[in-house]
């Protein structure tokens, strides 16, 4: 009994500062993408398709005004900024990737501002071109509207029942360290249940396969309204590594690509698989919470 | 990375299966092709001579053009390995439609046959009980929808769990029979999570396989991806340089530090004893978070790609990684040091879900879960790949209950540990990614057989890929440690308090999308 006291003792308070503070992000940290219009060959009207060919999600297709990346299909493995001959593709540690648009998942080029205060914004990733060149990232949140704007009832308590619907367990456990004293999100009325007959939303992992259709139907079914769905990771969002965009179908005859068109998402949730930051920021933005500002 | 020459068993009849080192490739005409009978008796005799079974596949003979006299649709390719020799040993068997099952001789195969017979139709006369795997086909049975094994009597009753879980956790069904608290019998119907992987690889530029691989089984990242990239390294002759190794190894020692700790904690948490639960949640992401320091994911996402890695471990970051590395280490000694101070928590631990030595050999149970039963596997050790510094000590018990599997894991939380830190010390000089000189990706090499295993934290990944004459990938093999492990968790559970199943589970804490690919 006493060696437990002493541990504890020992091991000391460890709740991290974040929401209260920035988050403590390690300098490799592959958070959301810029693509800097002044220097992307493509934006420019040339042909380059260095990045379009090496992603391994397909994340990356070309618009008329230049290239578009979608979150809601990456991986993050930072590939297309090591193909860029220009540098163009940076990726930076803003952690904030979530929104309630799925449109808004998709970054377009863009031209580079540097943040108003001394010390503001973001550096770079480090390891990936443009990780040391000393630039700072003031990017735009992605928009969320919160859901209590629809239901105030949820500001206090919103609980959660997590179906893994063929993830690969990494989103699953991202997740489930929010519960543990590092990030406590209980202490925000945040939490995971059992049923779903006590569930406010789904928090959905995985490409959805074909076996687990009609278990996430009964899990939904079971639940009372009003109730959201919330699409944690590249898989729940659009099927990820395992959706072909060029055939807009899942690569997999197993697979179909990620929430189901009848089951509407609400929040989206980026990442392979999203850090734990990210998605209390989502979270907590979405209960109309504040998270900590950049600038 | 060149084959050794074949090698004859005299003890097991004359017919020869090639030997290979890990890691290495063949060329598909030297495989050599049995016939059925010799097949059968080279398995069940190389079985009892100790070796493992790697990996069991079938290959539909359209795909690949070498020359055999036999006729058949399909090859039958088994790859065991030999851990006294250090050496895989491969070969094949033509089949049409049939062969009698061998399951009753080598039980390590009854879940390979159940796969090759939902995968290419290929039916194992005389399987003890054949049921769907993965629940593979469109048209076949939903998932789930099978005989389960029920016992009957007026004071037996079933207990029936998931798809879905209570908890944050994947997908599968578990049906117990139960007569009072004591289970009789545990049946386990996987497959809510087949996405199709090693179809899907085999369909992919050679470019885009290890991200694809990378979400195979999440928390064995890492593991499978290192498997991947070193087919791919010896498909195409591509070397690595040592630096490249080391930082694979420790990516790889890091999961398995992460994964350790977290299940200490969650076993630790299942009998109720808080302060270690509490203690190694926590430490569990500060091992995850030292992934991300390496590059930037916590599950080494885009991390290690064909010739080396992406990142670099330079000295300052090394310096910064060893740091923490030892107050990690420190907090975690105290945290678990706890459960075996506590008689309350050793009282739960003792003698629950024993697995006798015997009953791992059968099963061909690998990784700690084998070790705990006093058995050695540890590719690592046995199979190691070349360029690698030597690997952590090994860590057994032999009890083959919790306890023993929650020592094991507890004890090789100090030895990757050390290794780690060994490792950022002697990181060797010079680059940490070979770059051929050209953009292009090297082609595979055609008509080769490449065999692979890497031993995760739960134990050995095992992939296999074979090319066809035009060096597109014929067929892609994904075996994960939990696919020779499911077996074993149904059989600790027998005479069981069904009350100590979520017990018994983590302290094997297999994975769902391992299994089921
Ligand atoms: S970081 Fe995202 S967009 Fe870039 S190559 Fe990887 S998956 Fe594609």
């Amino acid at each position: 009994m006493l060696e437990i006291f002493l541990e504890r003792l020992r091991q000391g308070a460890r709740t991290g500062t974040f929401p209260d503070a920035l988050p403590d992000l390690p300098a490799r940290f592959r958070g959301r993408p810029f693509i800097d219009a002044e220097r992307c060959p493509a934006a420019a009207g040339d042909g380059c398709r260095c990045c379009l060919e090496v992603c391994p999600a397909h994340a990356i297709y070309r618009e008329e005004d230049g290239l578009s990346l979608d979150m809601g299909l990456c991986s993050f493995c930072g590939e297309c900024a090591r193909a860029c001959p220009k540098g163009a593709i940076i990726f930076t540690v803003d952690w904030r990737l979530a929104s309630t648009v799925r449109e808004a998942l998709i970054v377009r080029p863009a031209r580079y501002c540097a943040p108003s205060l001394p010390g503001g914004g973001l550096p770079a990733s480090h390891g990936l071109p443009g990780g040391t060149d000393g630039r700072r990232y003031v990017l735009p949140e992605s928009p969320i509207t919160p859901v209590t704007a629809r239901d105030r009832s949820l500001a206090r308590s919103f609980r959660l029942r997590q179906v893994t619907a063929a993830g690969c367990g990494a989103c699953e456990a991202d997740l489930n360290v929010l519960t543990t004293l590092v990030y406590d999100m209980g202490r925000f009325g945040i939490d995971f249940v059992a049923s779903p007959r006590h569930a406010d939303a789904i928090a959905l992992t995985g490409p959805v396969s074909r076996n687990m259709r009609q278990a996430l139907e009964d899990c939904r079914a079971a639940m009372p309204s009003p109730s959201c769905v919330i699409a944690v990771g590249a898989c729940a969002i659009s099927g990820g590594l395992f959706r072909d965009p060029a055939a807009s179908v899942a690569l997999s005859a197993g697979i179909q690509e990620g929430a189901p068109p009848h089951m509407p998402v609400d929040l989206f949730i980026p990442g392979c698989p999203p850090h734990p930051c990210t998605t209390l920021d989502a979270l907590l933005r979405f209960l109309g919470k504040k998270t900590p500002p950049l600038d | 990375m060149r084959a050794s020459s074949s090698e004859r068993r005299p003890d097991d009849g004359a017919f020869e299966a090639l030997s290979l080192r890990n890691g290495a490739a063949v060329s598909l005409g030297d495989v050599p092709d049995m016939n059925f009978d010799s097949f059968a008796r080279w398995i069940a005799g190389s079985v009892r001579t100790g070796c493992r079974i790697a990996a069991f596949f079938a290959v539909a003979r359209g795909r690949l053009e070498h020359r055999v006299e036999n006729n058949g649709t399909h090859f039958l390719y088994a790859v065991l390995a030999d851990d006294a020799t250090g050496l895989l040993t491969v070969a094949r068997a033509p089949v049409s439609g049939k062969y009698p099952s061998m399951a009753r001789a080598v039980p390590a195969l009854h879940l390979f046959e159940r796969v090759i017979y939902e995968k290419n139709g290929i039916l194992p006369e005389g399987h003890p009980w054949l049921k769907p795997a993965r629940f593979e086909n469109p048209s076949g049975p939903a998932a789930g929808d099978m005989d389960f094994y029920r016992v009957d009597g007026d004071e037996v009753h079933e207990v029936s769990v998931g798809p879905i879980h209570a908890g944050v956790i994947e997908c599968g069904h578990f049906r117990f029979q139960c007569l009072g608290e004591e289970v009789l019998h545990l049946e386990i119907s996987l497959g809510y999570h087949h996405r199709g992987v090693e179809k899907l690889l085999a369909g992919l530029s050679p470019a885009r396989i290890p991200s694809l691989v990378e979400v195979t089984a999440g928390d064995s990242t890492a593991a499978h991806t290192w498997a991947c990239c070193a087919l791919l390294e010896s498909l195409t002759d591509t070397p690595v340089p040592p630096r490249g190794h080391y930082i694979r190894a420790l990516a790889l020692e890091l999961e398995r530090l992460a994964c350790h700790t977290g299940d200490v904690g969650a076993i630790a948490g299942d009998v109720g004893f808080l302060p270690t639960s509490a203690f190694c949640g926590r430490l569990r992401g500060d091992w995850l978070n030292m992934s991300a320091m390496l590059c930037g994911s916590r599950f080494s996402r885009g991390l290690l790609r064909p010739g080396g890695t992406n990142f670099d471990v330079n000295t300052i970051l090394a310096r910064e990684m060893a740091k923490k590395m030892e107050t990690i280490l420190r907090d975690v000694r105290g945290a678990t040091h706890l459960i075996w101070d506590s008689p309350s928590v050793m009282a739960r631990l003792t003698g629950i879900g024993a697995l006798t030595k015997a009953d791992a050999v059968a099963l061909g149970l690998v990784g700690p879960a084998s070790r705990a039963c006093g058995l050695s596997p540890d590719a690592r050790r046995s199979h190691p790949l070349p360029g690698l510094p030597a690997p952590p000590a090994l860590c057994t018990a032999d009890t083959g209950d919790v306890n023993a599997r929650t020592k094991v894991r507890c004890d090789e939380i100090a030895a990757s540990a050390s290794f780690c830190l060994d490792a950022l010390r002697d990181l060797p000089e010079g680059e940490y990614r070979f770059r051929p000189d050209a953009d292009e990706t090297l082609p595979l090499a055609p008509e080769r057989l490449a065999a692979v295993l890497i031993e995760g934290w739960r134990g050995e990944v095992c992939h296999v890929a074979l090319t066809d004459k035009g060096g597109g990938l014929a067929a892609y093999a994904v075996v994960d440690p939990s696919f020779h492990n499911w077996a074993g968790l149904a059989l600790a559970m027998r005479g069981q308090q069904i009350s100590d199943f979520p017990l018994c589970n983590k302290s094997f804490n297999l994975s769902y999308c391992g299994h089921d690919l």
